[in-house]
């Protein structure tokens, strides 16, 4: 056994280059989801309606399609991020951290590719009843 | 972490005096979870029954415009900006600035006036824009 206390053991060893890497995603994403949504809800708001017949023309279109699957990814990576610094300020026991980690990072991923495929089918298969 | 129960913690949230900037951390952080589970859900429900076909579409709708529903759309609107207005201010923070005192608290206190406003703007939008059409 080492009698070494953690910091110890690290010192004189440098920074890690990855400290600041979930701060630095939390604000970029940030930054494109709130540009995304801006775009989203603008657009929602100026469509006639929001029948199944507009939603899914609107969605098929290109310039539609594309926002949207930016807004799924930007959005889901930053909730994702932001969940897990929450648990990790209130959930304290190692093991139940794991566990919560690992079911916002599926459930995340999950609710992510849901919403991708259901646009890229959309799109792709056009917008007929 | 393993504390040691024997030792002081130091001081927490229930020795301070209550302020704006302490609501605005706490709301950034309800209303952040609150748009990452309600918010989410709703949009991907919304896109899966649009790609499942228009039966699905219309089971969406229906519960989306049940009345009571309504509460969670304003909800999430207000949610919406207040994450929005309290995540601006949080990049300010970041720069380094807005830490006096009398700044600080002016502008925690903006983002929840900010986000009443915003979100009864857009929902006033909504209703007389339908109204007027």
């Amino acid at each position: 056994m080492r009698m070494e206390t953690p910091l110890g053991r690290v010192r004189g060893l440098g920074s890690a280059r990855s400290g600041a890497h979930h701060w630095w995603l939390e604000r970029l994403t940030s930054v494109s989801t709130l540009v995304l949504f801006v775009w989203f809800i603008v657009s929602l708001v100026r469509l006639p309606g929001l029948s199944y017949g507009t939603v899914t023309e609107w969605l098929a279109a290109p310039l539609t399609a594309v926002p949207m699957a930016l807004l799924v990814v930007s959005t889901f990576w930053h909730l994702k991020l932001g969940l897990i610094v929450c648990l990790e300020d209130y959930v304290h026991e190692d093991g139940a951290k794991l566990f919560w980690v690992t079911v916002i990072n599926f459930l995340a991923i999950l609710g992510a590719a849901l919403a991708l495929f259901s646009i890229f089918k959309i799109a792709f298969t056009g917008s007929a009843a | 972490m393993h504390r040691n129960p024997s030792r002081p913690m130091s001081p927490h949230l229930t020795i301070w005096k209550w302020g704006p900037h302490m609501a605005v951390s706490i709301l950034h952080r309800i209303t952040g979870v609150g748009l990452a589970t309600l918010g989410a859900a709703a949009l991907v429900w919304w896109l899966a029954a649009a790609a499942s076909g228009s039966d699905a579409y219309e089971t969406f709708v229906g519960w989306a415009t049940w009345e009571w529903s309504l509460i969670i759309w304003v909800g999430l609107t207000w949610a919406f900006f207040q994450h929005l207005l309290s995540g601006l201010r949080h990049f300010v923070l970041d720069l380094g600035a807005g830490y006096e005192l009398k700044t600080n608290k002016f502008w925690a206190t903006m983002t929840m006036v900010g986000s009443v406003l915003l979100t009864a703007g857009t929902w006033a939008y909504i209703v007389f824009g339908r109204m007027a059409a």
